[in-house]
């Protein structure tokens, strides 16, 4: 097909889909530096990159939205992709392979992987929590009508999530430098055929199974 | 820093700031406390006037909810109110309990603990907790830190507000504006160590009129503070409107602000390191080589193949 | 008050009755917070409410609003008939022994001499038995059946405690408590004091409910006394000087008299005022009534006033009637007889009794002035407010004129306290915009006035054209100027009685012992003499230094009279002249004079032995248990009920129609009929002022207007479920005469009073709040209040009347 061969390897992100992931990512990023700020006098240098501690302060929540909005959309696209099967498990189970780059003993896995699904499920966890969290302590809109006890546990919540979507954020990070390959899918859509072969080969073969079919069907129609 | 506290080496502490504060001066600053005398409060309200004029403060006219509380709270323009309370004991004996409500200026600040801005929040050498707007982001984590239910975020400029125990005026040497215009004698202020004395007397003069319960109001589970009240049924203090039985900063708050903020930071770095670490350990993770030219064949002779 | 504002702190006992001493005076009440503190005082609130005053005390009795003669009554029965009276102070120091005459009576609530078609009594039998040298005939054993005691004894012995408990609703044993509780003031070392304000003068019987008190506190010893009397607190900023200076129509300065239509002669004018003694030597100071009058009248008519033409006694206006209150004038406003007003410092249309009337009598007038420093409700009566003040302007031809005054604190001056100090302070900030003193504005008036006179002559111009006026700048008259006037000053060099000169000619009299009826003194206001000597401004001065620490600070201002802080002060001595008790010296007789911390009320050197009665400006030297004539209801106090009461008869004497009301109140005719009846108007209610606000002013002011922001009401628990009303609820509050909308202020202070199988419920209804200023807007509570007054001072029944209430 003339057109594969403009463009090599197997589309794994459309542009809505890189489009929404760097919106959040970059949204996420910017929270993860001004809620840091906030959380600890260590951060407080980060204020500086939003135009003072005020400034910190009212942007953190609106980027908090923003971000929750385009968040919702991926959770839905993402959805499918993101159920744990039985080979997650195991997957799950060989962390060490996974981590000692002994790919050939893991067994094959869908688009995503296991630690893939266990981002999408904990930031489907922590971006509602955060999103109610931060609302219920939101100044100077919401949080004077909630009861103190209300704030307190909305603080504390809001903290220890952020922590927890801040440490899966690090993984995610590091994953995608780590894997080669993988930033580049998120960046341009699409991987080689070894590389989907290699990370995910029930996704590969699904997409070649897909390729057959629609080739065949293809012939078919040429050959009537 | 910037000029804006009238001494700075009196700041004995400072919210959001790890490394301690001028500690060396000693002996001269005597903790200062106020006392508020319920049992001799007549709920006139001088005070919340004093408090408005001195420090400039109109809140909106109101309206009357059914109680004699005016302003019905605290506000960012008011910063004390008097809180009525109607009690019957269980004789039908009626008491009007008047209970002037402000700022309790506590020895361990449930405000300053939670404040996320540096200086926003400081304690004096005399134990005047005080608010800075000038570093104040408006962010109101001091409300849910303070086991008082004190301070007020500004719909105007989005600070904090709550009395300053008239900070101005005492660092020269003169009483709060609440303290000078009680016309009773209920407020008073001086050293902490006179106004526990003078708290002891009156409590003593309390017991001898049938109040058995009577006695001072001074928390310890915020380190005691710098307004006590003396009650006269001190084993009650819910009674005059929910003064808390034994305050302290909420579990919730030391949770989120106490040990949990250097060990996520901690976390949050190692984290990061462990990354890296394992990277320089285990290298990336790579589609071998042989892999490509498999799958690259593969595929060339699919193509072929069409 | 008998006694002053610091005085309180020397008390053992406060009642506070009659008043809301925390709510209305809270800066003079720390006198009675160091009282409790300091001197271990105890604090009784009697009120409808459990008031600010309750929360500190440390005894409340609630009662029926205007039953404090049957409270006090029975108290007085409950003192002679335990013996827990004073004998040695009543024997003494009052007129008890003396003997009343033998026609006097008192039978079925009506006392001898009442006539009940003009509703007034003769009072020619209310007096002492005569003997031939005309003073009063006495038994100093008190047993004589007609001496005052026994006629007194008997007078109360109608009030029991089952009486009381049926006529006032409070629990029996509050009522036994606070009694006990007085009583216990009786010996030697301790006193009571007595704080009252308009919760006992804004009544029908309000005079005499003043007089119980002051019985009371005769029988206990305690008038004289440091930390005793009976003691007015005042309200209105210089409402004392008000009645020092005789604003009151029927006064003269100084509580001189005007005359009577009836007393043409000067003369007998002077001779019916300068009372001589009725007991043999007593002092009876008001003979000195002629130099108090001559020094007034050379003060004001200076040259013209000469003993030929009685000094100036015909330019004085006669009175036609025994007073032209405010009710009265506002009567004859109604029925077009007064067509132009001048109106100042007075918001009567806020501030009187039955709005509706005010309303329409002010419709009634040609022009209104109004003189204030704010904009007020009378100065714009005649305006539509929609449901606040509903009327129709074009309906109303009254021409108004406004101008403003300064305030107190924009000009120099005096204010005379509670306590009868005047404290002379200084302007703190200049009028703004075209505001003058009220003083230049009628100097104004008079100036152009006379210039008219002059000109065009005009019927009796007399005492205008010749009135005296030495101020420097004749239309600036400056405070300084009017005080040295009002201090007097000698006209002719002044002599005593052994030629020595004691004021020179020009010079400031130093008392009124220098003032003279021949003509060679000014001054005009007798009781302030010594307020601007020739030592200067004594009201200016500030030495607040105590030397026997019992806050008698004699350097800190100037009271009247004489710079005497406590009045009656000889009767806190002994007869031998010792103090009744160490902790209570106040006066004493040193061996040759009176000394002490206060200035003596007495002659001082007039010794123990000589046996003058210590109230020297009584006839009789005593303390009057008994008023005579001087009271128009009757001698003695009777309970008589509200002119809108929750009973339906006075249970002292159910069955005699003519004395359920005070049967010498003055009620016009069609007031009459606008009194409301128990079966429409339910409830009693009563008015009272706010710590937060004064009067109709402070709406004006921001700050008070935040801490009280809007109109409510006060209805007890009980009533309230009764009514569904919740506490934030509006509800409307009808009289016969009017309604005001309020929210609800639901409480525990208002209890339900028993009385017999009838539960009574009170509602309150602070003043405050109108349709101008900062505040919330509300109808004006006057709307409600009925138009009849005390029978002595007119005084209106603010304090007791009947209403309704509904839910909004």
């Amino acid at each position: 097909m003339s057109q594969s061969k403009k463009e090599r390897g197997i589309l794994r992100y459309g542009w809505f889909s890189r489009l929404n992931h760097w919106t959040i990512a970059i949204s996420f990023v910017l929270l993860v530096l001004s809620g840091l700020a906030l959380f600890h006098p260590f951060f407080w240098g980060f204020t500086a990159l939003f135009g003072g501690p005020i400034m910190t302060r009212i942007l953190h929540p609106f980027i908090g939205v923003f971000m929750s909005v385009f968040f919702a959309i991926m959770a839905v696209r993402f959805f499918k992709d993101s159920l744990i099967k039985r080979h997650d498990i195991q997957w799950l189970k060989q962390i060490k392979d996974v981590l000692s780059n002994r790919d050939e003993k893991l067994p094959p896995v869908g688009k995503s992987n296991a630690g893939q699904k266990l981002v999408y499920w904990i930031m489907v966890f922590s971006v509602p929590v955060l999103l109610v969290t931060g609302v219920i302590i939101w100044q100077p809109y919401f949080a004077d009508a909630m009861p103190i006890t209300l704030l307190r546990l909305g603080a504390l919540l809001h903290a220890f999530v952020a922590f927890l979507a801040i440490i899966t954020l690090i993984i995610h990070i590091y994953s995608g430098i780590w894997v080669k390959g993988s930033f580049q899918a998120m960046v341009r859509g699409r991987v080689s055929k070894a590389w989907a072969k290699h990370h995910h080969d029930l996704w590969y073969q699904e997409k070649m199974d897909e390729e057959r079919r629609r080739k065949e069907s293809l012939d078919r129609i040429a050959g009537q | 820093m910037r000029g804006d506290q009238i001494n700075l080496q009196n700041i004995t502490a400072r919210s959001a700031t790890s490394p301690p504060s001028p500690q060396v001066r000693d002996g001269g600053v005597e903790r200062v406390t106020k006392l508020i005398d319920v049992s001799r409060c007549i709920g006139c309200k001088a005070c919340q006037v004093a408090c408005s004029e001195w420090n400039d403060l109109r809140d909106d006219v109101g309206e009357c909810v059914g109680v004699y509380d005016n302003p019905v709270d605290l506000s960012p323009n008011s910063w004390e109110v008097m809180r009525f309370n109607e009690y019957e004991d269980e004789q039908g004996n009626l008491e009007w309990l008047i209970r002037k409500d402000n700022c309790m200026h506590c020895a361990e600040p449930g405000c300053l603990e939670a404040c996320p801005a540096p200086g926003a929040i400081v304690q004096y050498a005399n134990g005047i907790v005080d608010f800075n707007s000038e570093h104040c982001i408006g962010c109101g984590y001091c409300v849910a830190g303070c086991p008082f239910d004190i301070p007020r975020i500004s719909k105007k400029d989005s600070k904090a507000y709550k009395c300053t125990l008239c900070s101005d005026r005492v660092f020269h040497g003169l009483e709060p504006a609440c303290v000078k215009s009680c016309p009773t004698g209920s407020i008073m202020f001086g050293t902490r160590e006179d106004m526990h004395e003078l708290a002891q007397s009156r409590t003593e003069y309390l017991h001898g009129r049938g109040f058995e319960n009577a006695g001072i109001y001074d928390p310890e589970g915020v380190g005691g503070t710098h307004v006590i009240y003396v009650l006269q049924h001190a084993d009650k203090p819910e009674i005059y409107n929910g003064l808390p039985n034994d305050p302290r900063i909420s579990p919730l708050v030391d949770a989120w602000k106490g040990v949990t903020k250097p060990l996520a930071s901690v976390a949050i770095g190692l984290a990061a390191l462990t990354g890296f670490f394992h990277y320089a350990t285990q290298g990336p993770k790579e589609v071998p080589k042989e892999e490509y030219d498999e799958v690259e064949d593969a595929e060339t002779h699919e193509e072929d193949r069409t | 008050m008998t006694n002053h504002w610091v005085d309180i702190r020397n008390a053992n006992l406060i009642l506070s009755m009659g008043g809301n001493s925390a709510e209305a005076h809270p800066v003079g009440f720390r006198w009675v917070m160091e009282a409790k503190e300091k001197n271990d005082a105890r604090l009784i609130s009697v009120d409808p409410r459990f008031t600010r005053t309750g929360a500190v005390s440390d005894f409340h009795a609630e009662i029926r609003t205007g039953t404090d003669i049957a409270f006090l009554g029975g108290l007085i029965n409950f003192l002679i008939e335990t013996d827990q009276f004073h004998h040695e102070y009543v024997r003494e120091y009052t007129d008890a022994s003396l003997i009343v005459r033998e026609d006097f009576g008192f039978d079925d609530g009506l006392f001898t001499g009442f006539d009940a078609e003009s509703g007034s009594y003769d009072t020619e039998t209310w007096h002492y038995e005569h003997d031939e040298d005309g003073f009063a005939r006495r038994d100093e054993t008190l047993q004589h059946p007609r001496c005052v005691f026994q006629l007194m004894r008997a007078h109360f012995s109608r009030y029991t405690l089952d009486v009381v408990q049926s006529v006032c609703g409070t629990p029996r044993h509050k009522i036994e408590r606070v009694w006990n509780m007085i009583a216990e003031t009786v010996v030697p070392d301790k006193t009571m004091t007595i704080l009252y304000a308009l919760g006992w003068t804004q009544h029908s019987i309000g005079s005499q409910i003043i007089r119980t008190a002051a019985i009371v506190q005769l029988l206990l010893g305690n008038m004289g006394m440091l930390g005793g009397g009976v003691n007015a607190l005042r309200g209105h900023s210089n409402i004392q000087g008000l009645t020092d200076l005789g604003l009151l129509s029927n006064l003269l300065p100084g509580y001189m008299q005007l005359a009577g239509s009836e007393e043409q002669d000067y003369q007998e004018y002077i001779a019916e005022r300068a009372r001589a003694p009725l007991v043999p030597d007593e002092v009876s100071y008001w003979r000195n009534y002629e130099r108090f009058h001559v020094s007034l009248m050379k003060a004001w008519f200076g040259e013209a006033a000469t003993e030929e033409n009685d000094w100036c006694y015909d330019w004085l206006p006669k009175l036609s009637v025994n007073l032209y209150d405010v009710l009265h004038t506002f009567e004859r406003m109604s029925q077009g007889e007064v067509n132009g007003y001048f109106c100042q410092g007075f918001n009567p249309l806020a501030a009187f009794p039955h709005k509706e009337k005010v309303t329409a009598s002010l419709s009634n007038l040609k022009y209104l002035v109004v003189m204030d420093p704010l904009s007020t409700e009378t100065a714009e009566f005649w305006k539509n407010r929609g449901e606040l003040h509903d009327v129709d302007p074009s309906e109303i031809q009254t021409e108004v004129f406004r101008l403003p005054t300064t305030c107190f604190a924009e000009e120099n001056g005096t204010i005379v306290n509670s306590a009868r100090w005047l404290q002379w302070h200084w302007g703190a900030a200049p009028p703004p915009g075209e505001a003058k003193p009220d003083v230049e504005i009628i100097a104004g008036l008079f100036h152009r006035l006379q210039a008219m006179y002059r000109e065009e002559g005009g019927p009796f111009p007399d005492p205008i054209l010749n009135l005296t006026w030495p101020y420097r700048r004749p239309e600036e008259p400056r405070p300084e100027e009017l005080a040295r006037e009002y201090n007097g000053w000698a006209l002719e060099d002044v002599y005593d009685e052994n030629q020595n000169l004691i004021c020179g000619r020009g010079e400031q009299v130093g008392d009124f012992g220098t003032l003279r009826a021949d003509g060679s003194t000014a001054c005009g206001c007798w009781l302030f003499a010594g307020c601007w000597t020739e030592d200067g401004n004594q009201m200016a001065r500030r030495d607040n230094s105590d030397p026997y620490g019992i806050g008698m600070t004699l350097g800190w201002a100037w009271a009247w009279p004489a710079n005497r802080r406590i009045l009656y002060n000889r009767a806190g001595a002994r007869p031998d002249g010792t103090p009744w008790a160490p902790n209570k010296a106040l006066v004493w007789w040193n061996g040759s004079r009176w000394v002490g911390a206060d200035v003596p009320d007495f002659p001082v050197t007039s010794p123990p032995s000589a046996g003058l009665g210590p109230f020297i400006m009584n006839q009789t030297g005593r303390g009057q248990l008994f008023a005579r004539e001087r009271m128009v209801e009757g001698p003695f106090p009777e309970h008589y009920e509200p002119f809108e009461t929750p009973v339906a008869n006075n249970a002292l004497h159910p069955n005699n129609p003519l004395s359920k009301h005070n049967p010498a109140a003055r009620v016009f005719e069609q007031d009459r009929e606008n009194f409301g009846t128990l079966e429409e108007y339910p409830y009693a209610a009563t008015t009272y002022r706010l710590t937060e606000h004064f009067h109709y002013w402070t709406m004006h002011a921001r700050l008070n207007a935040i801490m009280q922001p809007e109109k409510f009401i006060e209805i007890g628990e009980t009533l309230a479920n009764e009514l569904g009303i919740e506490k934030g609820d509006r509800v409307r509050v009808s009289s016969k005469r009017g309604h005001v909308d309020a929210v609800a202020v639901v409480t525990k202070r208002i209890r339900p009073l028993q009385m017999g199988d009838r539960t009574i419920h009170q509602i309150g209804i602070p003043i405050h709040w109108g349709y101008l200023g900062e505040t919330k807007k509300a109808q004006l509570t006057n709307a409600l209040t009925p138009f009849v007054g005390d029978a002595n001072t007119q005084t209106p029944e603010f304090k007791s009347f009947l209403v309704r209430v509904d839910k909004l």
